[in-house]
């Protein structure tokens, strides 16, 4: 899955300048607007995810992954409208529950997959798991365990980039700079780690691009957010008190999401601002494949169910006459295929050579670094 | 058993007199041996419901702790019986919990603060590690941090770098604090007793991998004191000396190297700080051999400074270079087979021990 893309002149020449060729976010007013093409990527990308999903969740059951596992079902409008507004060479950050980000972004369901399986052909050689999606062609800077971790370093990245376009004049690959937007990701549990708010002042303070798209779901693992984070239904209040631009969006609606977003994206990139979004969105699944929800009723779930944003997505497009009954049948059949795909490939694909525990360890792996170890450079990755 | 005094005294200063129970000898302690069977995290349960019942300045707060009865079932049925003032679920804000937890035990309460995971306990580094043991230095004896900070400790359950953290080595380094390592129910329970009476600062690492395992745990009160080591195994070939979930490792493998009739002594240190080494050198004076086996990374490691305790204190009574085996020496791998390898497992253990005997 690549990002959608629409070629123009300008990025074109992007693309001779700089070797990671930049596909750019598609422009229009109004999403309905967007090619017809855009729209039926985004259907098939939140689509993917929610197979890719119940797939994972069944391979757990089966104990073919292990450890942590959190599942996106319910979400996907908010990781392919988001990333469908950036240009695929934008950073991207987010925290564990990452696997559709990674899809979204463009790693393959395979390398995904594979990760979770602790195979070698994974993205990152099964050495991270669920948790830790990371693809450096895609531009996604990971997954990330430690709650809020991400926040300090989206801030980073925009710091890199704005150091690229402002101090460099070119890329840190040699190409041409350009003014980027880094886009880190968030659960609302992590509005309450001291990070974050580090990151919004110095964020604000040296006016770095980065946008924070706080997923908010209403629940911090059991927790929800009426007792978790003070004013809760006044977040954007914190980010304008930083300074920053504060958005409240409607996250299950995926061209809502494209038409109030994407101006964001173009703001912070032209002005070099960083901004806050207050996504409403919803988790079907409970907060890790551990987790038996007695804090939510099963009637709250149905609610947001019947507002699924795939389903809405599936219709819009069927009024819009881009989409037949048909067609979203087959769609959905290849997907099935393409995952059932990515599976078996995860599954006949080799563990890690015992030798691959030492190494990636440095990247100068010189003498005498460890009492009991001897540390060597890893195979090369899969990604790469 | 010592059955300690209602505490009626609703705050007072933190450093006067210490209300630790009168501690008895390891065999005058309740049997280990009996049909009440409990889980390790009923065992850390009981002891928290038994000090709270004793003392309301006592009281548990952490993630997830009070309604969804423990993010691992530890804290269950606490929050029915104590209620919300008692059993307080926290924001995921570790900085701001511990960091307002030592103050409020610096007062004289005296907080249970529950890490979900140590590997969380880093965004909390500051207080925990700069203000907790340093309280009563910093003021001149003025004011003491009786607190006990607990959470799963150590990998085994595939969560990768970030959340398999081993902190002994780490925070042990601290001058200040305090530090138990239980293996079993049994001991988990009489050591969390005794670090909720404890004045100062106590940090109680347990293991998510064992918060399932059985064993007899008496109705009967008890406290175990710190800085006494258990022998787990009696032997003359070698010690094992070991804490925390690795303390069964190595029983499983003396397990099997009795089978060849090689008699290991493994000794289960309890606490780490203090650390018993009394107990060792006993040890070590008999089977003249020592490995120590350690689940922190070997480099500045709680086994290097046991094996520097021993090469300066009984030195002329090894017959061997005293090792250690540790966690390899890398971040904590995803992969079921790596992370096995990674860990100190009873393979590894054994084929430690075959070679030292047979040198
Ligand atoms: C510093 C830290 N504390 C605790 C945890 C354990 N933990 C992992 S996820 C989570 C809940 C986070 O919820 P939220 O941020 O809303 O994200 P969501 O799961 O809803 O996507 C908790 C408590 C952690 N990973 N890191
Ligand atoms: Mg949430």
């Amino acid at each position: 899955m690549t990002q959608a893309t629409v070629q123009s002149e300008q990025s074109m020449t992007t693309a001779k300048a700089d070797s990671q060729t930049a596909g750019l976010a598609p422009t229009a007013k109004n999403a309905r607007d967007l090619p017809k093409e855009v729209l039926l990527k985004w259907l098939r990308d939140m689509q993917l995810i929610r197979e890719f999903e119940n797939r994972t969740m069944q391979a757990y059951q089966q104990a073919k992954i292990g450890g942590f596992c959190h599942i996106y079902t319910g979400q996907e409008a908010v990781a392919v409208g988001t990333i469908g507004c950036v240009n695929s060479d934008d950073p991207v950050i987010t925290a564990y529950r990452d696997h559709g980000h990674a899809l979204a972004r463009g790693m393959t369901p395979e390398a995904c997959m594979a990760e979770m399986f602790g195979k070698i052909t994974g993205c990152a050689k099964g050495k991270g798991g669920s948790m830790h999606m990371f693809d450096r062609p895609n531009w996604l800077f990971g997954g990330h365990g430690i709650v809020s971790a991400q926040t300090p370093m989206g801030a980073g990245f925009a710091f890199a980039t704005k150091y690229e376009h402002e101090v460099l004049g070119k890329t840190l690959e040699g190409g041409e700079a350009k003014k980027k937007v880094t886009l880190c990701y968030m659960g609302d549990g992590a509005l309450d780690q001291g990070a974050f708010h580090e990151a919004q002042n110095i964020a604000s303070l040296w006016g770095l691009p980065v946008i924070y798209i706080l997923e908010n779901n209403s629940y911090s693992m059991g927790t929800a957010i009426d007792r978790h984070t003070a004013n809760h239904e006044n977040l954007i209040d914190r980010a304008k008190g930083y300074g920053m631009i504060g958005v409240k969006i409607d996250g299950l609606d995926i061209m809502n999401i494209y038409n109030e977003f994407k101006p964001i994206v173009d703001q912070c990139r032209e002005e070099s601002r960083p901004a806050f979004i207050d996504l409403k969105t919803y988790r079907y699944q409970g907060h890790s494949m551990s987790d038996p929800q007695k804090y939510r009723t099963k009637d709250e779930v149905d609610q947001y169910k019947d507002r699924d944003s795939i389903a809405k997505l599936v219709s819009d497009l069927m009024e819009m006459g881009y989409l037949s009954e048909d067609d979203w049948k087959s769609t959905q059949k290849a997907l099935r295929d393409e995952v059932r795909a990515a599976i078996d490939a995860a599954e006949s694909a080799p563990v890690p050579e015992d030798d691959e525990l030492f190494t990636d360890v440095y990247a100068n792996p010189e003498k005498n670094l460890s009492p009991t170890a001897t540390y060597s450079h890893g195979t090369k990755n899969p990604l790469m | 058993m010592t059955t300690l005094p209602m505490i009626e005294t609703d705050i007072h200063p933190a450093v006067d007199n210490p209300e630790l129970p009168d501690f008895v000898a390891e065999h005058e302690l309740p049997s280990r041996e009996g049909d009440r069977v409990v889980q390790f995290r009923e065992a850390l349960r009981e002891a928290m419901s038994e000090e709270m019942r004793r003392d309301k300045r006592v009281f548990l707060l952490g993630e997830e702790v009070a309604e969804y009865n423990g993010a691992y079932k530890v804290s269950q049925g606490m929050l029915d019986e104590f209620g919300p003032e008692r059993i307080i679920d926290t924001p995921i804000s570790e900085n701001g919990f511990a960091g307002m937890s030592i103050s409020a035990a610096m007062m004289g309460l005296r907080p249970i603060v529950e890490f979900m995971s140590w590997s969380f306990s880093f965004v909390a580094a500051d207080p925990i590690l700069n203000n907790a043991p340093k309280m009563l230095y910093m003021s001149g004896g003025q004011f003491g941090c009786p607190i006990v900070f607990r959470g799963n400790d150590g990998a085994g359950g595939q969560l990768a770098s970030t959340h398999s953290w081993c902190v002994e080595a780490l925070y042990a380094n601290v001058p200040g604090l305090k530090m138990a390592i239980p293996s079993n129910p049994y001991d988990a329970k009489g050591l969390l007793k005794t670090a909720i009476l404890d004045p100062d600062p106590v940090f109680f690492l347990e293991s998510e991998r064992m918060l399932g395992d059985k064993a007899h745990v008496p109705e009967e009160e008890y406290y175990i004191p710190f800085g006494r080591a258990r022998v787990a195994r009696e032997g003359d070939a070698i010690t094992l000396v070991s804490f925390g979930r690795p303390v069964n490792f190595c029983l499983e493998a003396a397990e099997k190297l009795a089978e060849e009739g090689i008699d290991v002594e493994v000794l289960d240190m309890r606490t780490i700080r203090p650390l018993d080494i009394d107990s060792i050198i006993a040890s070590v004076k008999k089977t003249n051999q020592i490995l120590v086996v350690d689940q922190s990374w070997p480099f500045a490691s709680i086994a290097s400074e046991v094996v520097t305790q021993i090469c300066e204190r009984c030195f002329d009574w090894l017959d061997a270079p005293p090792q250690r085996l540790n966690t390899e020496d890398v971040p904590t791998p995803y992969a079921k087979g790596l992370e096995y390898n990674y860990l100190p497992n009873p393979d590894r253990i054994y084929d430690a021990v075959k070679s030292m005997v047979n040198a």
